[in-house]
């Protein structure tokens, strides 16, 4: 049984690393077939001295920021204001708010692409100059964010012991300083979890972009498409490795820090439990 | 009646459109150790969350010190609460919670230590400053949170089931040492519970509450001896609650039986209940007896046995510190201040 | 102050840039491009029906093989210790987070007629085997990208079936397939559920997939989508239509499978 559980498993993480280990080999290939002939660097100086590769990396961060940037504050806003609303009036809004989770992505994005089409023609019919491009992908970035962040938070509030918010306010604080003196440390793990989410949701969209982006400035995932589909580009080898090394080392970090979280937690139960016991 | 510091006047609270307090009317004076006391759902806690200015009464009005208050929200009410399960601040340590009153307030950083120190030292918690809240046992929590609401020097503290969590040990010895604080500090506790006995240990008075209502208002002893109903009765310690009808003043029939009792002013033939304290019946040989049965079981519980007896189609609970056999014969005798006749209660309970 | 009052301004956004491009999608589907009234562009998906068809049987083949893949993972996952389980979860989710676009990439050259098997098949003089533009190296990208959205529901499931309940088996007689077969499977259930939905869900809306290993003989719906939008078909008002009705069944199928009523909807989501 274990042999078989590891040969099992064995087999499927080969499955799933095939693909990223090919990308990775051929990054460093001499030539552009398909065969090894031998190590060069080349394709790396290539990616980084590619105005449109750069560009699109600057677009694609900036657009993941400020999208969850302000999908963060307006879904954590939104999340404690929901709490407080009537239960048939949430039940509404969630739903509202699930649409763009549980809907196929590419609705998703034609219905922005609907949306901006319609919008650009009323406002440049007035004389307000509107286009695909920055805002549209700011826009529907922020749309596909903020659930996510509600959905962290939520749960959150949620849990947070209600007589906290009653105690601050019994000591002296208003609404906003209950919300800034003690609410907000409730949730932040809540509000981390959901920024980080949306960042990279938003880093790693394809199709919404794909629908919503304007002629001059591309997401990366939209270059990427481009570039396949010239078949063979060994540029895109050396991008995914670049990738794939940065997400290992935000993973094995966030992993560490996790750990370390755990075994503290532990360490304060332990001690709590020696001091509760010795206590007269 | 200067002394009247919190005051409620035909109080009632709806929530989901059920009335959870109705028209209650109550005078609370400073310096005094009052107890809520019912059931879960009595509306206790609600009342306290009116004074605290958590809840706002659908009707009626609050005065504090003679100013009507309703309008008021919490955080500009001279009072404080300890919260059921604490709700200490998880992200702040021990000193900072406690401080966390004052420093709203802008006091001085120097007298903000004083005072905790102070605080620290009233709650026998001294040298815990920097501790972090999850590395407390309850009852030192419990301090902590009690600490946290007196610095801010209320001129009422209102307490909710502060001692629910805590073991049977730590819950008595801090029923005593909420007892020495609040004679300490002189200053009005408002002390919610469900747990009779430690309403009767700590209170001056006892407020029994059920339904929204309040069914008796008095020093424990009163409540304790002379029971309003046989729900108080029943709530306030063990009992045997009978039905009963009196024949005229001082003269009662329940179980088949008439007895001689203290009580006086019902109507001819009017159907009372009676209550016996279980620990009030003498037990006798079955000559001697007023009620004669057999008894069903004993169970030992350390200062007395528990003997259920049936007799006279009934059965009774009985707390004597001699034993019997099960299944012996014995009578019971009654004195009349031990037969309690009270009004029927309007509803079955 | 009111503190609901804080969620104003998202559900001002959410009808603005969620019901209201819905909405257009519902209002393109009945008219045409001078904006009246028609009920042409439904009838022209039914020109698409076998378009759509293969989608959904495309999707079906690799939700089941993701969900035959993936139990025996997620069953060993659940059944290693905490620390091995926390490492496995993290190899299964580390190539996510790398962009599909890029994944699939890695696939095109593995499999193409000058790729990787088919050089080492050539070693022993065989093939060229025709890998690429086939409808099995579709199903191969829709398993491949999305098996871990199968793994991760059925192991938080899994985790949560206590050791006890487990043990209580054994020690009433039930072997290890029996222990499988009678609380692990049935317990597992809720898990299937949500893996299969959101394996399904994207899969056969994909359009990346199917245009990147199925070539261009290979077209699922989710490309004649894109088509009507991007591509030279252009006529948002087919695409429109043909979107509504892609939209429905997903709905239908989320709203057969109960998938919205549980409590436990907010973990799944994310």
């Amino acid at each position: 049984m274990k042999a078989f559980a590891r040969t099992y498993l064995g087999v499927f993480m080969a499955f799933l690393y095939a693909p990223i280990v090919v990308l990775i080999v051929f990054s460093f290939n001499e030539s552009k077939g398909r065969t090894f002939t031998g190590f060069t660097g080349k394709w790396y100086a290539q990616l980084f001295s590619d105005a449109a590769v750069m560009d699109a990396l600057f677009t694609t961060l900036v657009v993941a920021f400020t999208a969850s940037i302000a999908a963060t504050v307006m879904g954590t806003a939104a999340a404690i204001g929901l709490e407080k609303m009537d239960s048939r009036l949430k039940s509404g809004v969630m739903k509202l708010t699930y649409l763009p989770i549980i809907n196929p992505e590419i609705i998703t994005g034609v219905s922005f692409m609907l949306l901006f089409v319609v919008a650009k023609n009323v406002l440049n019919s007035v004389g307000i100059p509107f286009q695909f491009g920055w805002i549209t992908l700011i826009l529907a970035h922020i749309t596909f964010n903020v659930p996510y962040v509600i959905l962290n938070v939520l749960p959150k509030l949620r849990q947070m012991d209600g007589s906290l918010v009653d105690a601050a306010m019994d000591l002296g604080c208003n609404h906003w300083q209950a919300f800034t003196k003690v609410v907000i440390h409730e949730i932040k793990p809540g509000i981390i979890s959901g920024f980080l989410m949306s960042l990279t949701f938003s880093m790693d969209d394809f199709v919404v972009s794909y629908f919503t982006t304007g002629a001059k400035h591309q997401t990366l995932s939209v270059l990427i498409y481009s570039m396949t589909k010239k078949r063979v580009s060994p540029e895109i080898n050396a991008l995914s490795t670049i990738i794939f090394l940065v997400v290992l080392a935000v993973l094995i970090a966030v992993n560490l820090v996790e750990r370390r979280n755990i075994n503290r937690a532990k360490n304060a139960r332990k001690e709590r439990q020696r001091e509760g016991g010795s206590f007269r | 009646m200067n002394d009247i510091i919190i005051s409620l006047q035909n109080i009632t609270a709806e929530y989901d459109g059920e009335k959870v307090i109705e028209n209650m009317n109550l005078d609370i004076r400073d310096h005094e150790f009052v107890t809520f006391l019912g059931p879960s759902g009595c509306g206790k806690t609600t009342t306290l969350r009116i004074i605290g200015g958590f809840v706002e009464p659908t009707e009626g009005d609050v005065f504090f010190e003679g100013k009507r208050i309703n309008d008021v929200p919490p955080f500009k009410r001279n009072v404080n609460t300890v919260f059921q399960r604490y709700a200490l601040f998880p992200h702040l340590d021990v000193y900072d919670n406690i401080a966390f009153g004052l420093k709203l307030k802008n006091t001085p950083k120097e007298q903000i230590r004083i005072k905790v120190a102070e605080m620290l030292k009233l709650v026998n918690l001294e040298g815990y400053e920097s501790r972090n809240i999850n590395q407390l046992s309850g009852g030192q929590q419990q301090r902590v949170a009690i600490a946290r609401a007196l610095i801010n020097e209320p001129k009422v503290l209102l307490l909710d089931e502060p001692l629910g969590a805590l073991d049977l040990k730590l819950r008595k010895e801090m029923q005593l040492e909420l007892k020495r604080i609040q004679q300490a500090l002189g200053i009005t506790f408002i002390y919610v519970t469900h747990d009779q006995e430690e309403a009767l240990t700590m209170s001056d008075r006892v407020l029994v509450m059920r339904h929204g209502k309040i069914l008796q208002n008095g020093s424990p002893e009163d409540i304790y001896n002379e029971p309003a109903n046989a729900f108080v009765a029943d709530f306030i310690g063990e009992s045997n609650i009978v039905s009963g009808v009196m024949h005229k003043d001082y003269l009662v029939e329940f179980a088949g039986v008439k007895f001689e009792c203290d009580d006086k002013g019902f109507a001819p033939l009017e159907a009372v209940d009676v209550v016996i304290r279980p620990e009030d019946f003498k037990m006798v040989s079955v000559d001697e007896g007023q009620i004669v049965g057999k008894v069903e079981s004993i169970t030992f519980k350390g200062v007395h046995f528990e003997i259920i007896m049936e007799g006279h189609g009934l059965k009774w609970m009985i707390h004597s510190t001699q034993s019997r056999e099960v299944g012996a014969m014995i009578g019971l005798t009654l004195n009349p201040d031990d037969i309690h006749v009270m009004k029927k209660m309007e509803e079955t309970l | 102050m009111r503190v609901k009052a804080a969620a104003y301004p998202y559900v001002a956004w959410a009808l603005l840039l969620i019901a209201i491009p819905l909405g257009l999608i519902i209002y393109f589907s009945f008219t045409d491009s001078a904006g009246s009234f028609t009920m042409e562009n439904l009838i022209q998906v039914g020109g698409y029906s076998n378009v759509l068809i293969k989608s959904v049987w495309l999707s079906v083949i690799s939700t089941i093989i993701c969900l035959l893949m993936g139990y025996p993972v997620a069953y060993i996952m659940s059944r290693s210790s905490a620390v091995t389980a926390r490492t496995l979860l993290l190899l299964i989710m580390l190539p996510m987070w790398m962009n599909f676009l890029l994944r699939t990439y890695g696939w095109m050259s593995i499999l193409e007629n000058n790729g990787l098997i088919n050089q080492f098949f050539g070693l022993f003089g065989l093939g060229p085997f025709e890998m690429i533009n086939t409808q099995g190296a579709v199903v191969l990208g829709m398993v491949y990208n999305y098996i871990p959205f199968m793994i991760l529901p059925l192991h938080s499931v899994m985790t949560k079936i206590g050791k006890d309940v487990i043990e209580a088996a054994q020690d009433l007689g039930a072997g290890p397939v029996k222990v499988l077969s009678e609380v692990v499977l049935p317990l597992s259930l809720p898990g299937i559920k949500t893996g299969v939905i959101m394996v399904f869900v994207p899969a056969v809306s994909t359009f990346i997939i199917s245009q990147m290993l199925g070539g261009g003989g290979n077209q699922l719906i989710g490309d004649i989508i894109e088509l009507q939008f991007l591509g030279n078909a252009y006529n948002p008002n087919l695409g429109s239509a043909i979107s509504l009705v892609l939209m429905l069944l997903v709905l239908l199928i989320i709203s057969v499978s109960g998938f919205l009523n549980d409590d436990d909807l907010e973990e799944k989501l994310l």
